[in-house]
């Protein structure tokens, strides 16, 4: 196996493991634990966790399909997300998508070849309020517009 | 009033009773009513997929799935309203919507219960827009094909993968409309973990999974499995003339139903393959000519006719045959040849656990039934291989395991069961007895020991308290390389769970202190009073289909049938009687030795039926030059085997689909087999054959049929007075003992008192191997059977799909080993005893230890046997397979 948890992530692993009442229960804040860690959930991945949470592989990789959240290919440094959802959508969404895309010279679901950025558009992430918005690895931006996505950007390294 | 536990409702204006614990869909089935459905299994949990059993219930909202609703007292059910017709109708015309229409072309043409759910909806055309899914066809195992775009996303098979067989190769991956049943990382089912069980594909309502080359039977023969012990139900499929298939019995006790990938999809091919034995053979300048059957018999008994009474014949019987065979071949060699000389397999595989069971018990069988282990809350698993071995006794555990069980496994690999245990103690190859003696001796000095059993029902305990004491946990850790936390966590659990069971196989009785092991084990389940209750016990697990019955009905040296002593005069005096002539009362040579008087030239004739010796005794070399010593060698048998090539004479039998017998199963079950067709060519059933050679050596036997055989056997057999062709085909279901005709047999033994009277405590100190790794021959070697082939290949390797699977021999090999000789998977390699020299392809695995080697004896082209070492346990005579010592290098220049 050549992907390993660091010393911290392992114990977080057995916290969550010590919070359910299954492994299995336990799989989904697992599988967020492995993408923070690996960035996505590769096959190696799923090997790796199964053999930690002696669950079967198969199990693990149906979950993992399941949920699209789950990045099922390597994603770049900085995964923009982007939302398409009504709200957004009516505030400027799609130009918002079409403005990165021409921006960063990839289409949806695509990776920089300097593999620093990668465009998705997702379902409503739940902050209507500041329509059109994007998250950007853990963080939200909200009230988007051209000008502020470049300064976004500029700041991003 | 309605019964306590029952309850009454009304379905479609019936009233039923039926159990609480019933589903909607249940009462309404055992009612007579039907209601459609795609997803519901019998066997499998409620999954309420396919919604095509909606009913409507009176005061319930909604169209609730019948198969998980559970009845209620009163319910009033609807099950055919235009309503619900209306709906299931919808959900059918959905199901259809991205179905391929090339019904004709299909696999499951007028098979498939789509296509049956369409015609009883009435649906003659799409009404949906047609979509298509996208899936490539899966062709790569080598028993069933996968096509996801057939497939209703029932889920039965990735249910019974996970429910049934336990080993979870599938389950459904994306969702919505992309939806699908896969592997894990969508490669080829053949590169998952699946075992080829074919649960799935049995359970398919589609050709989403379909059998290659499925040909579908005109009728159906229920018989049982010829492999392992196990004793499992199967259907013969029968079209022309020809057997065409495998499916599980649902009604069979053991199996109900399922199979593994041997019985399932490896247990026809082999019946009529060409190479079966059609005429007798008889050597000439050192060529097989065909020769009639009164030619051959006539040659045989004049062969053997010098050797009456002289102690110069042997004769091998087989756990492959039938109760009724095994019964006639030990009357043959003792009433006719006038010698105790037989012998057959289960001295290679259990002799200890007769001997040693016996000695400690009274009986040497499994003390339980299989299905017991369910209900087990601790299973500790000491040298088998279940899952692969014993497959579906590994379906039990795997149930146990899911309701909660604790297992404990000690195996110097880790085998499926140890990867799952909840302690995998990996000891070092013939070190059992010292971890035995150790946890015992934890045992008592934490007074988990239970005081009433062992006063009350047991003698002995306190030589056994003076030989456990050294074994601390530090010395027994010294011996056997398990840690010693581990020792104490194995022992406190086992003494302290309520329904303690033991189970084991050949890694504890193929030693030189094989008998020591067994009675080891016997000790520490008597020390706990884990014994004579249910879901208890010591359970070994024999391993053919009727090893269990070839000892019961005395084909060993030693024993009558019944197990009743020939040295004994009261007990001879009752054969005497029986059978009209004078018995010997020397006990006869076992297997090994009987080669070895072969080489001595002390045995001159030996007539072996149904064995293959030249591939599963130990080595090899030896039993080559044993067999060519011989005068007279003939081999009965269904296959020219590596032994039947060296014979004198060739006579072709009739395999267990061709006879009809029983055979008894590891639990002790006695089961019918049924005749499914006629043997090919001239081929006789064993049994005709050893009464016409009986004739002609001036001891005539005469059996209409195998019943009759039964008849004679049952009456001189205490353990088998009960049973009788008769009541089983009356559908009686029974385990010996079975004393009497009225008796219903008996699945716990040694409930009250053991069958000796006082269960025995046996002092035993540890002896280790006879022969131990050096410099010289550092590795260890340990042999076996793998899932995919049976003992020395003779059935299995005539089945296209095993082969493709394990075509060939290979040695387990330690990673680190592995490094340091500079070898990589599939290298050839050459391993060599002090008795040979074989080469085998190496398999890199984590499977074995560091200085271990693991090679499946089933492959002559690879003859683990060949390296084997003959020692012998002193009582049981059993050699020591589990452990010789090996070096191993990668053959040079070789891929």
């Amino acid at each position: 196996m050549t992907i390993e948890f660091k010393e911290s992530a392992k114990k977080e692993l057995d916290r969550m493991l010590s919070r359910y009442p299954s492994r299995q229960a336990a799989l989904l804040p697992a599988l967020f634990l492995a993408q923070r860690e690996f960035g996505w959930i590769s096959d190696e991945v799923i090997s790796y966790l199964s053999q930690l949470m002696e669950l079967p592989k198969a199990r693990i990789y149906g979950v993992a399909t399941f949920y699209t959240m789950f990045n099922k290919k390597p994603v770049g440094k900085y995964f923009i997300q982007v939302c398409r959802n009504i709200a957004c959508a009516m505030m400027g969404g799609d130009g918002l998508l079409d403005y990165l895309s021409q921006k960063l010279g990839i289409k949806e679901g695509e990776t920089t070849p300097d593999n620093k950025f990668t465009l998705v558009k997702v379902e409503c992430l739940g902050a209507c309020g500041e329509a059109p918005m994007m998250q950007i690895n853990d963080q939200y931006y909200g009230n988007l517009t051209k000008v502020k996505v470049d300064q976004i950007l500029a700041g991003l390294k | 009033m309605t019964e306590p536990g029952k309850v009454r409702l009304s379905i479609d204006g019936k009233e039923i009773e039926t159990s609480a614990k019933a589903t909607v869909l249940d009462a309404a089935k055992q009612a007579g009513i039907h209601i459609p459905t795609l997803c519901a299994d019998d066997q499998l949990a409620p999954y309420a997929g396919c919604r095509l059993c909606i009913v409507e219930i009176e005061k319930m909202r909604g169209l609730p799935p019948s198969c998980a609703t559970n009845v209620a007292e009163g319910m009033v059910v609807r099950t055919n309203t235009p309503e619900l017709h209306r709906v299931r109708k919808m959900l059918m015309e959905m199901l259809l919507s991205d179905h391929p229409y090339d019904c004709l072309a299909c696999a499951k043409n007028l098979h498939c219960e789509l296509q049956k759910m369409a015609e009883e909806f009435g649906i003659r055309e799409r009404k949906l827009r047609h979509l298509t899914r996208e899936s490539v066809l899966d062709e790569s195992n080598a028993f069933y094909s996968r096509d996801m775009t057939k497939c209703v996303l029932c889920a039965k098979c990735v249910r019974a993968c996970k429910e049934i067989n336990g080993v979870t190769a599938i389950d459904l991956s994306g969702r919505g409309f992309n939806s699908i049943v896969q592997p894990f990382g969508d490669g080829p089912i053949s590169e998952s973990v699946c075992e080829s069980c074919g649960e799935c594909v049995e359970r398919c309502p589609t050709a989403a999974l379909s059998i290659k080359k499925q040909v579908w039977p005109d009728k159906e023969v229920s018989t049982i499995c010829p492999y392992c012990g196990t004793g499992c139900g199967i259907l013969l499929g029968i079209k022309d003339g020809k057997i065409v298939g495998v499916r599980g019995d649902k009604n069979n006790p053991v199996s109900r139903g399922q199979l593994c990938v041997k019985g399932r999809f490896g247990a026809f091919e082999f019946i009529g393959h060409p190479a079966r034995l059609k005429k007798p053979l008889l050597k000439k300048n050192g060529e097989f000519v065909e020769a009639s059957w009164p030619e051959a018999l006539d040659y045989m008994a004049e062969k053997l006719k010098p050797y009456i009474g002289a102690d110069r014949f042997a004769a091998l019987s087989s756990a492959k045959c039938t109760n009724e065979e095994n019964y006639l071949m030990q009357k043959f060699a003792r009433a006719v040849m006038k010698t105790n000389n037989i012998d057959h397999c289960a001295r290679l595989c259990h002799a200890s656990t007769v001997a040693g069971l016996a000695d400690s018990f009274g009986s040497g069988a499994m003390t339980n039934s299989i299905d017991e282990f369910r209900d087990a809350e601790l299973i500790l698993v000491t040298g088998s291989n279940t899952t692969e071995n014993h497959p579906i006794i590994g379906y039990r555990i795997r149930e146990a395991l899911r309701k909660g069980a604790k297992l404990i496994v000690f195996d110097p690999r880790e085998t499926w069961l140890a990867n799952q245990a909840w302690l995998w103690c990996r000891q070092k190859p013939g070190t059992d007895v010292a971890w035995i003696n150790g946890l015992i001796r934890i045992i008592l000095k934490e007074g988990l020991e239970n005081k009433k059993f062992i006063s009350e029902r047991t003698e002995g305990f306190e030589d056994l308290k003076k030989t456990v004491d050294k074994y601390t946990p530090e010395y027994v850790s010294k011996i056997s390389g398990v840690p010693e936390e581990q020792l104490f966590q194995a022992a406190r659990a086992y003494a302290t769970a309520g329904k303690s069971s033991i189970l084991y196989s050949m890694g504890i009785t193929q030693h030189s202190h094989g008998t020591d092991n067994v009675q080891s084990l016997a000790n520490l389940a008597m020390v706990c009073g884990q014994i004579g209750r249910a879901a208890t016990g010591v359970n070994p697990l024999r391993g053919q289909n009727n090893v269990q019955g070839a000892c019961d009905l005395g084909a060993l040296p030693d024993v009558f049938p019944g197990y009743q002593k020939v040295a004994d005069e009261a007990l001879r005096k009752k054969f005497e009687d029986a059978w009209g002539v004078p018995l010997s009362s020397h006990p006869g040579l076992t297997i090994v030795e009987m080669l070895n008087a072969a080489a001595d030239g002390k045995i001159k004739a030996l007539y072996i039926m149904g064995e293959n010796p030249l591939l599963s005794d130990p080595d090899l070399h030896h039993v080559e030059q044993g067999l060519k010593a011989l005068d007279f060698l003939v081999v009965q048998d269904i296959f020219l085997t590596e032994t039947a090539q060296l014979a004198d004479l060739v006579l072709p039998s009739a395999c267990f689909a061709e006879k009809e017998g029983t055979f008894t199963n590891t639990e002790r079950r006695v089961q019918l087999l049924n005749k499914a067709l006629d043997p090919p060519g001239e081929a006789k059933p064993d049994w005709e054959i050893i009464c016409e050679l009986a004739d002609r050596l001036g001891y005539p036997m005469s059996y209409p049929d195998p019943a009759e055989i039964m008849e004679e056997a049952r009456k001189l057999t205490p353990q088998y007075h009960g049973i009788s062709h008769s009541r089983l085909k009356g559908g009686c279901d029974l385990c010996w003992p079975c004393p009497n005709q009225d008796h219903p047999g008996a699945r716990i033994l040694h409930q009250d008192r053991f069958t000796r009277g006082k269960g025995k405590f046996t002092a035993i100190e540890h002896l280790g191997p006879a022969e131990l790794p050096d410099k010289q021959y550092p590795f260890t070697l340990i042999t076996g059977r793998i899932l995919y082939h049976f003992h020395t290949g003779t059935m299995t390797r005539k089945s296209a799909g095993l082969n493709q699977i394990v075509p060939g021999p290979y040695a387990e090999l330690n990673p680190v080993d592995a490094k340091k000789m500079k070898v990589k998977n599939g290298d050839q390699l050459r391993v060599a005893s002090r008795r040979g020299e074989i080469k085998v392809a190496a398999r890199v695995t984590e499977v074995v230890n560091i200085g271990e080697l693991f090679i499946p004896f089933h492959f002559y082209e690879g003859a683990a046997n060949v390296l084997t070492n003959p020692a012998l346990d002193p009582v049981a005579k059993i050699p020591e397979f589990k452990v010789c010592a090996v070096k191993v290098e990668k053959a040079a220049g070789e891929k």
